[in-house]
């Protein structure tokens, strides 16, 4: 699959905006000025990219609790997102959702989601609809190694594939279930493995290759989209801040942690790839990492000083109308 | 016109109704179809458990009328996201004790997703499930745990108590943009009933005063709305008059309705099949004392099964039930 200049540019500064957005986040915790449990995605960029790329904002999909990547690639507007990580009445979710719960239906976002799995059958169904109203709609569901421990992870896979529903189902294996290593917890080698069980098809990607995972990820749409059935695409990733901002990282070896940041980085990845190949210039890129700094500025200047939700507000929205 | 029809039989004619009006709805649940040869000669599908949906997969196919596997996570979470995007699912829980293995797509996704989202997505689900005692389930077959969803904000509960209502109501639930939970009880699903034809829909979250007395209100709901009026009867015989009001929809719940009967009457028993702690009866008691205090002449009184699972043998079941005796001793004992 051949990468048009433009669509390099996007997808750098996408994985750009995400690493710089949850640094900026990191920064901000610490400093004392955002509340909430936040779950970083910094290390896994390459993965929601490399899938966000081939979709629209037609094509669903659905997130974990770590999933601000998820939404940037997606096409949720960053500033919308930093107010809602500020609790402001202009966040995307008007301030009801926080990092746990982003979500932007217009943008075909379902949603992070704090609860460990729970995104997956909301693909499923998400296909199941695309199925039946033959729209050549495909849903995504991105979720971490831990989720595929979860009843369901396997019934939603056993009906994707029972129905050939137009869903992919992406684990993220970045090594850990929150502490526990995944080798601890699971038996099988790959979780692609346990696509078996259903008779649906499966990949492995290298999760920290924007190329890899793109055009892995861009078969298994294909299919799906054209009437092919599921796929179940394990990318191998690591997650570079741990699993909460204020995770101590006792748990796992220093030098570990050291390898994946330094010689596996997916932007530093992608920056030598198309380098090497001659399709970007350096230029290009510091000017995105410019572009996507002021944007970050911007965006917290704007939440900071924007306004806060009516109290009022506790009440709306908890029905349609 | 109308006609006789049982419970099971006018649940069947709102979905085809809801079908045919409407081709964004689509059934799933286990054997909702039932049956996987339906071509072959002498043979025929089940329609559900009890025959609930059946001949709806032969007028709608099975695009629209989807046998899941033995999944209630999985097959709730599905109709969650269908909902979502697009689709006007009627879920079935076989039977409502299974939201012991499938809380969460309930609890944590319909009945928050619009809210968390602020506002941007409708969840136009309908959940039909089996609940209550009175069939010899014994008790992870009979349990009537609409306490629990009434309780979740985002989510709305109904339980119809007669055939009419429960088309009425059901074709409301189905065209209602939020995650409704649909209960029908088994203590009125062989229940038969005048049924008016056609198209009609029951409001949510009003509720029906189904005897006029003035002495005491009785209040009950789904199974408990038979018992209650037979309760009336006996104590008319007695010279009490007794109003009878049917909640059939317990959230939202019409407190106007309730405290209205309350002010006529100064008297309130509530009748409820489910447990004592936490419940729907105990609810409406708060409710009575915490906005009705001045109407009352008399304590509130619940009538409810026990704290105890619901037991097999019969002679225990239909001691573990509330019924219309007990519901007059309790009238009695008022004072």
């Amino acid at each position: 699959m051949q990468l048009s200049r433009e669509q390099l540019l996007d997808a750098y500064a996408r994985m750009r905006t995400i690493r710089a957005f949850e640094e900026k986040l990191e920064e901000l915790v610490k400093g004392g000025k955002l509340g909430g449990f936040l779950h970083l995605y910094a290390g896994e960029e390459a993965v929601a990219v490399g899938v966000c790329s081939h979709l629209g904002d037609a094509d669903i999909v659905t997130s974990t609790h770590r999933g601000h990547g998820h939404c940037i690639a997606k096409g949720v507007d960053v500033k919308g997102m930093m107010a809602e990580l500020f609790g402001r009445a202009t966040g995307v979710c008007k301030g009801k959702g926080g990092s746990m719960h982003i979500a932007d239906v217009d943008r075909g976002m379902l949603g992070a989601n704090g609860i460990v799995g729970a995104g997956i059958p909301l693909t499923t169904g998400a296909a199941l609809t695309a199925k039946l109203k033959k729209t050549e709609n495909v849903a995504v569901c991105f979720f971490g190694d831990g989720a595929t421990n979860q009843g369901q992870f396997h019934e939603s896979l056993n009906m994707a594939a029972n129905w050939q529903l137009p869903a992919v189902y992406v684990v993220e294996n970045n090594g850990f279930g929150e502490f526990t290593p995944t080798e601890y917890v699971v038996p099988v080698k790959d979780i692609a493995e346990r696509a078996r069980s259903y008779a649906m098809r499966s990949d492995i990607a290298d999760g920290m290759d924007f190329f890899d995972v793109y055009q892995r990820a861009g078969e298994a749409i294909e299919r799906a989209r054209h009437g092919e059935g599921p796929t179940l695409l394990e990318c191998k990733t690591y997650r570079f801040m741990g699993h909460f901002v204020g995770d101590p990282l006792v748990y796992r070896p220093k030098e570990e942690a050291e390898d994946w940041i330094q010689n596996r980085d997916p932007l530093l990845n992608f920056e030598s790839k198309v380098s090497e190949a001659g399709m970007l210039e350096e230029s290009d890129l510091r000017e995105i990492d410019g572009a996507v700094s002021r944007l970050l500025e911007e965006a917290i200047a704007e939440a900071e000083t924007a306004p806060l939700p009516e109290l009022a507000s506790i009440l709306t929205d908890v029905y349609a109308e | 016109m109308s006609r006789k029809l049982s419970t099971g039989r006018a649940i069947n004619e709102a979905l085809a109704i809801a079908m045919e009006s409407d081709p964004d709805v689509i059934l799933l649940g286990e054997d909702v179809v039932g049956g996987g040869t339906l071509e072959a000669d002498g043979v025929d599908e089940m329609g559900g458990v009890v025959g609930t949906t059946k001949g709806l997969v032969k007028r709608f196919g099975r695009d629209r009328v989807l046998d899941t596997p033995i999944s209630e996570m999985g097959l709730l979470g599905t109709a969650v996201g269908a909902a979502a995007t697009g689709l006007r699912p009627v879920a079935e829980l076989m039977f409502m004790d299974f939201l012991g293995v499938c809380l969460d797509p309930l609890l944590n996704q319909a009945a928050k997703l619009r809210y968390m989202f602020g506002g941007k997505v409708r969840i136009p689900l309908t959940v039909r499930t089996l609940c209550g005692a009175g069939m010899q389930a014994a008790a992870q077959h009979s349990q009537s745990l609409y306490w629990i969803t009434a309780g979740i904000p985002g989510l709305k509960t109904v339980i119809p108590s007669n055939p009419a209502d429960a088309k009425g109501l059901l074709l409301a639930a189905i065209r209602d943009d939020n995650p409704v939970v649909f209960c029908e009880p088994k203590l009125i699903l062989n229940q038969v009933g005048e049924v008016p034809e056609g198209d009609y829909e029951v409001p949510i979250g009003v509720a029906h005063l189904a005897r006029q007395g003035g002495d005491v209100s009785l209040v009950g709901f789904g199974g408990t709305v038979p018992i209650a009026l037979r309760a009336a009867d006996l104590l008319a015989a007695e010279g009490i008059q007794a109003d009878v009001l049917d909640l059939r929809s317990l959230a939202p719940l019409d407190e106007e309705a309730i405290l209205t009967t309350l002010e006529k009457t100064g008297s309130l028993v509530v009748v409820d099949e489910a447990t004592p702690r936490c419940g729907i009866a105990s609810d409406v008691a708060a409710l009575c004392v915490d906005r009705g205090f001045d109407s009352l002449n008399t304590p509130v009184r619940r009538v409810t099964a026990p704290h105890a699972p619901v037991p097999f043998s019969a002679v225990l079941e239909q001691a573990y039930l509330p019924s219309a005796e007990r519901v007059v001793e309790t009238v009695r004992a008022l004072g």
